[in-house]
């Protein structure tokens, strides 16, 4: 079974992001980019899969500018087989959105025939939470989002969900979508003789257009701001202020 | 044209969450519609057919909606979508995994988790895990959009809608539930609870945790949250997640023990009204975001605090 993993390249999860002052967006000059973490785990697990005998080859897929090739160097590093990058130019990434990845890995997905696609549930810039379910849809697959353990067998996927409330297990027949949650696996580092094999991995490139896929926005950003700042509050020297405190000056107990 | 809500349930009662989704459609417009597909849920729809501004719940019952999976639901939805401005749902797990697929089906965008709305087709929500917000104006023609619970009050009840019976779609048998493991507990539910009291790795195991923050939980009626340090190091099991990949949060009182404060963390909490933060490390950046803040080791103000309740 084939095994396509989809990832993007984001801000990396350490950076304090900052608002630009002009509104437009948060400052992407100069800042450290990485794999999304989802994603990463998206990668350990169908190079787990591999590992195991289940999965024959790791495709590993990103939408966007070229400078995602650093993504998915990342992705073979850990042991992807070989990637493709849908290749946008830079104004055409930044406003690339869910819908148009979905289609664009929709389109892929037609010519590579993989058995299971595997992507982050989300990731951590615009935090939409949507291109898995969304190329499921397209595909007209099952999906099991927020996924903490996977499980392929006899043509299925048995795949337990993180669900308000608690945990829940569904069998899909596949092929299938999965979006991986925190819990799925903890991702190996890539080793540097792996970093090295990596640049020899073949990395095809294509467009948009190559694959009859309409890019447009659908969404217009007007603005970005800063959120409201919390300011802090006082401390209290010991428990029974804070009780006094609750009761007389918040009034919440 | 009407709004259609989808209904979050389990096919017995009606989530709450469902009732701040209808809030916030009711800034969107006057006549709002209910969707409540479900097995045996006839309970349900009556339910949501009291809500105040609801002026029709469409119910459609076939065993193949009771497990709620998306595939079924999506189709269902899609089918039913025609005159419909604006598809809601609450951005729950059961709203964001099933939203996205309805949106793909009519080839528009999905707006995630909006916590505000400038007009009918401009929408505020947060990205960066809430470090920044974004207003967006969508150009489709139909809006699917979650929503943030806890940015909008629960609607009333008072409303007298009727309840008309859809025709169930196929069963498209791609998905099929094998089973659930749900945390049965007689306290709050997370999402809703009014006050929250939440552990994190300063507990040190899951049992001082259960041993110290449940009695104080019991005093205050309260629900019980975690960090994700707590949760990854198994204190607790992750629906107790409070933070920008778990729950978002917002109750009157959040209590945060032994909890550092990470910017995940904070993302999931910091519109809390009242937030005390108790932590023996003063540099701690929770007490950048507490109200109340108070130094101490965990072990002994904890349950002096529960105590003095």
């Amino acid at each position: 079974m084939k095994v396509l993993v989809a990832v993007k390249r984001v801000i990396d999860y350490n950076v304090k992001v900052r608002v630009k002052a002009d509104g437009s967006g948060v400052e992407l000059t100069g800042v450290k980019m990485a794999l999304n973490p989802f994603d990463e785990i998206a990668v350990e697990e169908a190079v787990r899969m591999k590992e195991a005998g289940v999965a024959t080859e790791v495709v590993a897929v990103s939408c966007g500018a070229a400078v995602c090739q650093e993504q998915l160097r990342t992705a073979l590093a850990l042991g992807a087989d070989r990637a493709i990058l849908v290749e946008t130019d830079a104004a055409q990434a930044e406003t690339l959105q869910s819908l148009a990845v979905a289609k664009l890995l929709k389109a892929v997905c037609d010519r590579e025939q993989p058995g299971l696609v595997i992507l982050g549930k989300q990731a951590i810039d615009d935090d939409a939470n949507q291109t898995g379910q969304m190329l499921a849809a397209l595909l007209g697959w099952p999906q099991a989002t927020f996924a903490s353990k996977v499980v392929i067998s006899d043509g299925r996927a048995t795949v337990t969900r993180e669900i308000d409330g608690g945990l829940e297990t569904l069998a899909l027949k596949l092929p299938a979508v999965v979006t991986t949650d925190l819990r799925l696996n903890e991702p190996r580092y890539a080793t540097l003789p792996n970093i090295m094999k990596a640049k020899k991995k073949p990395l095809d490139v294509m467009k948009p257009a190559d694959l009859g896929v309409d890019i447009a926005p659908r969404l217009t950003t007007l603005k970005v701001t800063e959120p409201p700042k919390r300011q802090a509050g006082a401390k209290v020297a010991d428990v029974a202020e804070l009780v006094a405190k609750l009761k007389n000056e918040a009034k919440v107990i | 044209m009407a709004i259609l809500v989808i209904a979050e349930h389990d096919n017995a009662s009606l989530k709450a969450a469902t009732l701040n989704t209808v809030a916030a459609a009711q800034k969107l417009g006057s006549e709002i519609h209910v969707l409540v597909a479900g097995s045996g849920c006839a309970a349900v729809a009556q339910a949501a057919a009291t809500l105040a501004g609801v002026t029709r719940v469409k119910h459609a019952d076939a065993t193949h909606y009771a497990d709620q999976t998306a595939e079924n639901l999506a189709a269902l939805v899609v089918a039913h979508a025609a005159g419909y401005s604006h598809i809601l749902a609450p951005a729950t797990t059961f709203g964001k995994n099933l939203l996205p697929r309805v949106a793909a089906l009519l080839d528009v965008a999905q707006i995630s988790e909006i916590c505000g709305i400038e007009g009918p087709d401009t929408f505020v929500r947060p990205i960066y895990a809430g470090n920044a917000l974004a207003t967006v104006k969508s150009t489709d023609a139909v809006k699917v959009i979650t929503v943030r619970t806890t940015a909008f009050d629960a609607c009333g009840q008072g409303g007298n809608a009727a309840i008309e019976s859809l025709a169930a779609g196929p069963d498209l048998g791609l998905t099929q539930l094998v089973g659930r493991e749900l945390t049965k507990s007689a306290r709050p539910e997370l999402g809703a609870a009014k006050v929250i009291v939440s552990g994190g790795r300063g507990l040190a195991s899951g049992e001082n945790y259960h041993k110290l923050l449940e009695p104080l939980a019991d005093k205050l009626g309260a629900a019980l949250g975690a960090s994700r340090a707590a949760v990854d190091a198994g204190f607790v099991p992750n629906d107790y997640q409070v933070g920008q990949t778990g729950k978002v949060v917002a109750p009157q009182l959040y209590i945060a023990i032994g909890i550092s404060g990470a910017i995940q963390h904070l993302a999931g909490m910091k519109d809390s009204k009242v937030i005390v933060a108790i932590n023996k490390d003063p540099d701690a950046p929770i007490f950048q975001v507490a109200d109340y803040g108070l130094v101490a080791d965990l072990f002994q103000a904890v349950p002096e605090l529960t105590a003095a309740l």
